[in-house]
């Protein structure tokens, strides 16, 4: 590490998600954008990161059975009366 | 006192009081899932989570009339959810480790210590060992890779999964994920990191 502030890697590693989340400091923050402007690595850890994010959320929701979803409204019906 | 209540949601209320079937449904399949994710935090089955939010279902029809506004639909819901499966775990005789929601009781770092150099090294402490190599970009859009991204998710502690789901695939904000888990930012968000962590390490070793 060259100065005091500076990150290693393992560090960025984590954090990752407070980066993403918008939760570092501007300090912080800067000290994680210039270890990630000079580390090819960290770069690709990050984009292996938001790659996971994106794949994750095409996942769909698990859906209701159709036999579950009338079980339930049997029981709408039967609240109604 | 401040009413928190969307219009969207004020809609949706007034036709379940008014006892319309379509909006049920629409509400049951907007948070079904998401509900079921959540109790199986608490019990350690899916079809005790089935049973709790059938139970809860029921709880927000006997409520709805009373439901005053003083927090959105949605997190009145899950709060419904969150008592229901308490109270069942509880009945089960399952204690949830206190950890549960304290992640940062447990020190669990992102990546193994092997893949960094150790902090003594006189050159670059810290420094990655074993970097990350780019990943084949035919092999991330093969279908058997979302299976494998769907078994990681499932093999993940039940909070840790809980987050994840509700964050990355029902696209909830943080803010949401707080108020229907009981979590502070700082616990959501670490719940958050050690599960995507874990994610992208299962995707690593399986397009390698």
């Amino acid at each position: 590490m060259t100065t005091a502030e500076a990150l290693s890697c393992q560090e960025l590693t984590e954090l990752v998600t407070d980066y993403l989340e918008g939760a570092l400091s501007p300090a912080e923050r800067a000290h994680f954008e210039k270890h990630l402007a000079e580390c090819g690595n960290c770069e690709i850890y990050l984009e292996q990161i938001r790659v996971t994010i994106r794949l994750t959320g095409t996942l769909a929701p698990d859906q209701l059975t159709p036999e579950a979803e009338e079980a339930l409204l049997h029981a709408f019906r039967g609240w109604k009366r | 006192m401040q009413q928190v209540v969307s219009p969207d949601e004020t809609k949706l209320i007034e036709a379940l009081r008014a006892g319309d079937e379509q909006a049920f449904r629409e509400l049951v399949r907007m948070y079904n899932s998401s509900l079921l994710r959540v109790a199986r935090i608490y019990v350690p089955t899916q079809t005790l989570a089935e049973e709790v939010v059938a139970e809860t279902w029921l709880a927000v029809l006997e409520g709805i009339d009373r439901f005053e506004g003083r927090s959105t639909l949605k997190t009145w819901i899950f709060r419904i959810l969150a008592n229901r499966a308490k109270t069942r775990a509880v009945r089960e005789r399952r204690t949830l480790p206190l950890s549960a929601f304290e992640p940062e009781r447990i020190q669990e770092p992102a990546l193994a210590a092997d893949r960094f150099r150790d902090w003594d090294d006189p050159r670059w402490p810290g420094h990655w060992a074993v970097p990350p190599t780019p990943w084949p970009e035919d092999r991330l859009l093969a279908g058997e890779t979302r299976d494998k991204l769907a078994e990681a998710i499932d093999a993940l502690p039940g909070t840790q999964r809980a987050v994840i789901s509700l964050r990355d695939i029902e696209g909830w904000s943080a803010e949401e994920v707080c108020n229907a888990l009981g979590l502070t930012e700082t616990n959501q968000r670490v719940l958050l990191h050690r599960a995507r962590a874990k994610v992208r390490k299962a995707l690593e070793d399986y397009v390698k």
